[in-house]
């Protein structure tokens, strides 16, 4: 018997089958992610079904590899971690139909794990020393987060999107000024060669938390920036548009992340999800959080990403507080932050 | 300024109702919402940034929910249980076949006692149920920067 606790988790939310095996909740033994997105450029996003279908071919491959790069098998592991929520119903379906199969047959726990938990926990695989309390805000395709890690497993949600995630406003700009899916990284990329100070965007007033954010409205702007400009006959610098609408969305995500963290008295700061791997938002972070005087992690750009391994990390902290679920556990699509399954 | 007209030429009178702002937008949204009726399918057609999140989030308003209504762009649906009647909010621009909705579910929803909502319902055209009140928002760059065109078919509120 290991004094180790290996847990194999298993993450299907979306775009990437992935599994991995994570030892005590810090040390990646093995990181498996097969990703679909080069079949969903073809459609412009993500497609449910053809994701689901996917996720159905790939996943027992996904967990024998990520098995066998660890050097474990079902025998040697601790528990069976799964991503219930948030998510497509399908791609869920899929994870925790698998990992209730392997759970129930090995005869190991099974722990529900929320999508965003897994995010922010990636930090903890880079910076060991990061503990609760601290400030999270979570940024990608799907979700915008801004909370309290007030305990192991335990979260209080300062502030969230009233409409459009942050990633998606990305998709939607990159798609109307033509440069295509995943549309963060193109931005990212083209944005470089721009001026962000070239047009302001109007920031979205947004009624309800004061930490809460509004992506549409800064959407909308730079849909309606070009179709001024198109019926005035004026040409519109791609990259310049690029820069000053990914400044909009930074200084809006700094400007808040500063506010909350200042008025809880919190001194550090992690941020995690797919955005945070684009790099005009941890330059604007890295600088805000140095200038307040706030630590600041953030996860290597893999770990920023959807995967397994953030979905170990988080269950431990799960297992550790004796949290299980039941072989009733079920996706749900718009499961809560917080709620464990 | 808000205004009514009527369509002359179509056989099915279509409601016309022009905005010249995001509030006004929203509160088409909230008063069509107000006289839903159970069961009741809409769908929603307009480019990008022409300004269905607001109308959205005015449809939900007048249904009596109040928590933020958020893009199900990710999710392709999100119900809402707090108001009046169940919302179910679909985005199915993503969908590539419209078998993929049975997944989703979409049946529960469409024939149940709820009220959906539905944005590029287009792309599902032959799953909408015939009673489907469709509403569509246009920009006329000619009327205006914040001029928009809500065309409402297949239900007559009263706006």
């Amino acid at each position: 018997m290991s004094e180790h606790i290996d847990i194999l988790a298993i993450e299907s939310s979306c775009d990437e089958t992935a599994a991995a095996v994570v030892r005590d909740g810090r040390e990646i033994l093995s990181n498996e992610i097969y990703t679909q997105i080069a079949m969903h450029t073809v459609y412009g996003g993500v497609v449910p079904e053809l994701a689901s279908r996917k996720h159905i071919e790939k996943i027992n491959f996904v967990i024998q590899k990520a098995l066998e790069d660890a050097g474990k098998t079902l025998e040697d592991i601790d528990a069976v971690a799964v991503t219930c929520g948030p998510g497509l119903v399908g791609a869920l379906l899929v994870g925790v139909a698998e990992a209730k199969a392997i759970a129930w047959a090995a005869k190991k726990p099974l722990i529900g794990v929320h999508h965003i938990e897994g995010h922010i926990s990636a930090n903890y695989i880079e910076h060991p020393d990061l503990k609760p309390p601290y400030l999270g805000l979570i940024v990608s395709g799907g979700h915008t987060h801004l909370v309290i890690v007030k305990d192991w497993a335990e979260f209080e949600i300062l502030g969230r999107t009233v409409d459009d995630a942050a990633g998606e406003a990305f998709d939607k700009v990159a798609r109307a000024i033509g440069l295509g899916y995943p549309g963060g990284p193109k931005i990212d990329k083209i944005a470089k060669e721009g001026n962000p100070d070239a047009i302001t965007f109007p920031k979205a007033k947004v009624n309800g938390s004061e930490y809460d954010f509004s992506f549409s409205g800064i959407k909308s702007a730079v849909l309606n920036y070009l179709n001024h400009a198109e019926m005035m006959h004026e040409t519109v610098n791609p990259a310049d548009l690029a820069a000053s609408f990914q400044k909009a969305v930074v200084d809006v995500l700094c400007e808040h992340t500063v506010r909350a963290a200042k008025a809880h008295n919190i001194t550090n700061v992690a941020m995690a999800g797919g955005v945070s791997a684009n790099s005009a938002l941890r330059a604007g972070m890295e600088k805000a959080c140095k200038d307040a005087g706030l630590n600041l992690s953030v996860p290597s750009p893999i770990y920023c990403t959807d995967n397994a391994a953030m979905i170990g990390v988080a269950a431990f902290h799960e297992f550790e507080k004796g949290y299980r679920s039941g072989w009733d556990l079920n996706a749900v699509p718009n499961l809560k932050l917080g709620e464990h399954l | 300024m808000q205004r009514t007209l009527r369509s002359p030429e179509n056989e099915d009178t279509a409601l016309i109702i022009e905005t010249n702002s995001r509030e006004e937008t929203y509160e088409t949204g909230r008063k069509l919402a107000e006289q839903a009726e159970a069961g009741s399918v809409y769908a929603l057609s307009g480019d990008l940034g022409v300004g269905k999140t607001v109308f959205t989030q005015g449809f939900a308003r007048g249904l009596g929910i109040t928590e933020p209504v958020t893009s199900p762009t990710f999710t392709i649906l999100q119900s809402y249980e707090e108001g009046r009647l169940p919302l179910h909010h679909f985005d199915v621009y993503r969908i590539a076949d419209p078998e993929e909705m049975d997944e989703i579910g979409y049946e529960e929803c469409f024939f149940g006692d709820g009220v959906s909502l539905v944005e590029w319902a287009e792309l599902i055209e032959e799953l909408l149920p015939e009673e489907t009140i469709r509403i569509t928002i246009e920009k006329d760059p000619e009327q205006g920067f914040d001029y928009r065109r809500i065309t409402i078919t297949g239900a007559e509120p009263e706006l």
